[in-house]
């Protein structure tokens, strides 16, 4: 065999799959658990290493669009798609022109198969938006301000003119949310099983929608709130303001966790990237900038003609603008500057929501006249995950998956800013044990390096600082006097003693001659 | 312009007919699965929580001795027959996977003190305070003959008696431990060391020609069959009740010590034993290993009984009724999944090795969902929660304050010894590690 054993896994790859840095086995203070950790840190990088292989074994590839000299996809209109591809593909550009109704809003489910539209005077639907088969129609009467899939295609949310509702699939109404009042915006978090909603008063409001109950409500204080966005791998909901500025909120804290000045105006939209790392804000200063959301540092900032006023992510990084009556796409603008942006898209009136489906090619554009459904090359994820959110799914499988989300709920208070933080150390409670250990004498005394907390417990008040420092000065000066007096009598005892000497020498006249001595 | 929309072809996503499975396409990328940290925390937590609601050990009860069981005797070559001896004399064979008597017979006028197989499984030894060792014959259904096939007479009380794993030898201890082969009434061999009088012996399972026995002036004695002295003698502070061998380790053996502890040594370095197992508050009566040599299972003179784990000194489980009062004997079955306890109240117990493990066929799936929450509890031992919860046992009230009661004397003694260390010159009170502290004294 001239290559043997298993042919190497590119270090790129690798680290794709690497969750964190590797552990250092150097730390261990017994040979056995040493050996347990070199043990467990071998079984992790063999998980890696099959990972990383496994990638050969996905079906599908991304879309691309791939200009000529001379060209640019800039260009490119959806027609010239839909004669471009076949027929599957030509059947997922559509326009659903529906005037009556009112601006148009539209979602799709997690797996990509359902579409939910409704318009901001009453008619909502829900539909198979490939095979067009309608799942319910109805009309809520109401003025519909936002609207949310649920966890399945069985439930959705529509916040209404004064209170929210939870309707069936076939249209049924299934509860009546009076909490919150007047919601703007809605937010369904899947893993945790909240809806989260803004309120036009300032208040943010989680409810476990698995069980019923409220889970937190904030008065953020903040006016009202507009433009709401969750984060996908945090489950943190960030809220844009008039004044410029990006909060981020956690059902677990009363104060925004984060509170970020990102524009000179009012922000528009907000939108973070699946990955979590980048968020995009646009304001009404023409401006849309890219920030680092764990440095929390701007990355990129691009001057675009007018505000955008709706902004989304697809899968795969691409970021959808709605400008106006202008939709425009950009292809990965977190980690390059760009120029121009990817396609863009012109409609009759002004876009009123965007929404990429997951693992398809195709962003749904909800606006004034209806519902249009763009082809975008290479916006969605090839190759799903069955255990995750399956497409092809059958009721079976829905209803087995739907238990599975249930038991795997996570539960309120892991919200923070890192996701990760359940797998780390708890250095504050573990600093207190060792505290606490090395206190009582007969226990071993444990030594772990760490830097010691500057405690300022009861020592940070003003007047205290004031005493502090007063008592410094005072020490100082005591000290100084100390050593003058101390020099002081020094100098006397030493000129007494020179003055004795003095008077004990006898002056004889032969003194002239003796030796003095050196 | 090349242009590439993705589209999928539904039939490679669907089965085929109705007989097919389902398939399911996977991709590892991290970017699909946000929140592993929670969700695994979370599946560990339930899976925790399971374990502790499937936590059912006791299998049943067999009973039918008219007195306190003495011996339990496992079948070398079938798992579902157990031979028991009691105090009155009686021994009985009884049949576990159907939890009856097969065969009962009256072997001796006095305590039926030790039992061993022969290991075809086709004869076993017994031997009592009668100074009899009688040897009987059983049948494939395990009946017994009624008349045994050998009988022989002692000079002095038999303790204990143990088999050699494959050859026609046994031996007996009492006054001194001998060695006998199957044919020849006197034995072969006599091994004494002072005057003391040996109470338990065991045959090395792998190394065959060792011995291992407990003698009463509170030492453990190491023997060879090759040689026509001891080996070796270790002293410890108190009587050593039972010994094992680990079956997987040639040169381990843990002892069931009177004061409380079990102490498993290295045969080679007895200067020190490698663990120290502390959790029973009354002695600990028998000791034995699993087939797999990385747990064992000691009977307590405190009603229970407790699994430790070979490379821990905290027992992982206790199994306890209302109903059994002092164990006196306790075995592992040898396919690693049943625990057998005989106890003074003429019972003879059945338990589950693992307490929440489903008996019988389990189908694939479930059987890599339970290694997949094995794991995920191995793996989120540590976190505070989940190891209050798996830590979490019904204790009944005698044992949780004399355990209470137990840890303030050691916590005192131990602030005593640091508060002499901590007032004396530095070196003058040397760190001795708890289990050095139990040897008294090794000897050539």
């Amino acid at each position: 065999d001239r290559y043997p054993g298993d042919a190497p896994v590119p270090k790129k790859l690798m680290s794709k799959y690497q969750r964190g840095k590797k552990l250092h086995t150097k730390g261990a203070r017994t040979h056995h658990g040493h050996v347990k950790l070199v043990q467990n840190e071998k079984k992790v990088t063999m998980a890696v290493k099959q990972a990383a292989r496994s990638e050969r074994l996905l079906q599908e590839q991304s879309g691309f669009m791939i200009p000529e000299d001379g060209e640019s996809t800039t260009n490119v209109t959806q027609s010239d798609i839909v004669q471009a591809a076949d027929i599957t593909t030509a059947q997922k550009h559509f326009n659903l022109e529906l005037t009556q109704f009112g601006p148009y809003k539209a979602q799709y489910t997690r797996n990509g198969k359902h579409l939910l539209i409704a318009g901001s005077k009453g008619h909502v639907a829900a539909l198979d938006w490939l095979t067009k088969r309608l799942l319910c129609e109805i009309n809520v009467m109401e003025t519909v301000r936002d609207i949310r899939w649920l966890h399945q295609e069985t439930m959705f949310a529509v916040a209404q003119k004064q209170w929210t509702y939870i309707y069936d699939n076939q249209g049924i109404e299934l509860h009546c949310l009076k909490q919150p009042n007047e919601a703007l915006r809605l937010e369904f978090l899947p893993y945790h099983f909240l809806l989260a909603s803004s309120n036009a008063t300032g208040y943010l409001y989680w409810l476990d929608v698995s069980v019923g109950q409220k889970v937190a409500s904030h008065n953020t204080g903040l006016g009202r709130l507009d433009v709401m966005c969750q984060n996908p791998q945090n489950a943190v909901i960030c809220l844009g303001h008039p004044t410029g500025s990006v909060s981020m909120w956690s059902p677990n804290v009363n104060e925004p966790l984060v509170k970020m000045l990102c524009h000179g105006a009012a922000v528009r939209s907000v939108a973070v990237d699946p990955t979590g790392n980048y968020m995009a804000t646009s304001g009404v200063d023409r401006k849309m900038k890219i920030w680092d959301i764990r440095k929390f540092e701007m990355v990129h900032s691009y001057q675009i003609g007018c505000g955008a006023g709706h902004m989304v992510f697809s899968q795969t990084g691409a970021l959808g603008l709605g400008k106006g009556n202008i939709v425009e796409v950009y292809q990965d603008p977190c980690r390059q500057q760009l120029t121009s942006p990817y396609m863009i898209h012109k409609l009759k009136t002004t876009v009123n929501n965007l929404h990429f489906c997951p693992y398809e090619d195709v962003l749904g554009v909800g606006h004034g006249d209806g519902f249009t459904s763009l082809i975008i090359p290479g916006a969605g994820e090839a190759n799903f995950d069955a255990m995750e959110s399956n497409p092809y799914q059958t009721k079976k499988q829905r209803r087995e998956a739907e238990v599975q989300m249930l038991l795997d709920k996570i539960p309120v208070e892991m919200i923070h800013l890192d996701s990760k933080m359940i797998g780390k150390v708890d250095m504050k409670s573990f600093v207190e044990r060792v505290e606490e250990n090395n206190k009582i004498h007969f226990k071993k005394p444990m030594s772990i390096s760490y830097e010691p907390k500057h405690k300022m417990k009861g020592k940070g008040s003003g007047r205290k600082k004031e005493q502090r420092k007063r008592g410094v000065i005072e020490e100082g000066r005591r000290q100084t006097v100390k050593e003058l007096v101390k020099d002081k009598l020094q100098e006397g005892a030493q000129g007494r003693k020179e003055s004795s000497t003095a008077v004990s020498k006898s002056k004889g006249v032969l003194d002239r001659f003796k030796k003095t001595e050196t | 312009m090349k242009i590439k929309v993705l589209s999928r072809n539904p039939d490679e996503y669907r089965r085929e007919t109705k007989r097919d499975i389902h398939k399911v396409q996977r991709n590892y990328d991290p970017k699909l699965h946000p929140f592993e940290a929670p969700r695994e925390y979370v599946r560990a937590l339930n899976a925790t929580k399971l374990e502790r609601v499937f936590a059912k050990p006791f299998i049943g009860a067999l009973d039918g001795h008219r007195d306190g069981v003495n011996c339990l005797c496992k079948h070398p070559t079938s798992l579902s027959f157990l031979l028991s001896g009691a105090c009155d004399g009686e021994v009985r064979v009884w049949n576990l996977a159907k939890r009856n008597c097969v065969a009962t017979i009256q072997a001796h006028e006095g305590v039926v003190q030790g039992m061993c197989f022969h290991p075809d499984g086709r004869s076993f030894l017994t031997c009592g305070l009668d100074k009899v060792v009688k040897q009987w014959g059983i049948s494939e259904e395990c009946t017994i003959n009624e008349e045994p096939i050998n009988t022989i007479l002692g000079k002095s009380v038999f303790q204990y008696m143990d088999h050699h794993q494959s050859e026609n030898i046994f031996a007996t201890c009492g006054q001194q431990v001998d060695i006998w082969k199957e044919d020849r009434s006197e034995p072969v061999r006599s091994f004494t060391w002072g005057v003391d009088s040996t109470h338990h012996v065991k045959f090395n399972p792998i190394e065959t020609n060792l011995l291992g026995a407990c003698a009463s002036d509170r030492s453990i004695l190491l023997y060879d069959l090759r040689g026509s002295t001891p080996l070796r003698k270790v002293i410890l502070s108190l009587k050593s009740n039972a010994i094992a061998w680990n079956p997987m380790e040639s040169f381990v053996f843990t002892a069931a010590s009177e004061d409380y502890n079990l102490y498993t040594f290295d045969m080679r370095k007895l200067s020190a034993p490698i663990m120290m197992h502390m959790d029973h508050v009354a002695a600990v009566m028998d000791v034995d290993y699993s087939p797999t040599g990385k747990e064992l299972v000691s009977a307590g003179y405190d009603k229970c009984l407790r699994i430790f784990s070979v490379d821990t000194s905290r027992s992982r489980e206790i199994y306890h009724t209302k109903r059994m009062q002092r164990v006196r004997v306790v075995q592992w079955s040898l396919d690693n999944k049943y625990i057998i306890s005989g106890s003074d109240e003429m019972n003879i117990r059945v338990w589950k090795a693992r307490a929440s493990e489903k008996l019988g066929m389990l189908s694939t799936r479930e059987k890599a969902s339970m290694n997949y929450n094995e794991k995920l509890k191995e793996k989120f031992i540590h976190h505070p929660q989940i190891r209050r919860i798996a830590r979490h046992r019904h204790v009944p009230r005698q044992i949780y304050s004399l355990s209470k009661e137990m840890r303030i004397m050691k916590e005192s003694r131990k602030r005593k010894e640091s508060n002499k260390r901590r007032h004396s010159k530095p070196g003058a009170v040397p760190y001795v590690p708890e289990r050095k502290k139990a040897i008294v004294k090794e000897v050539e």
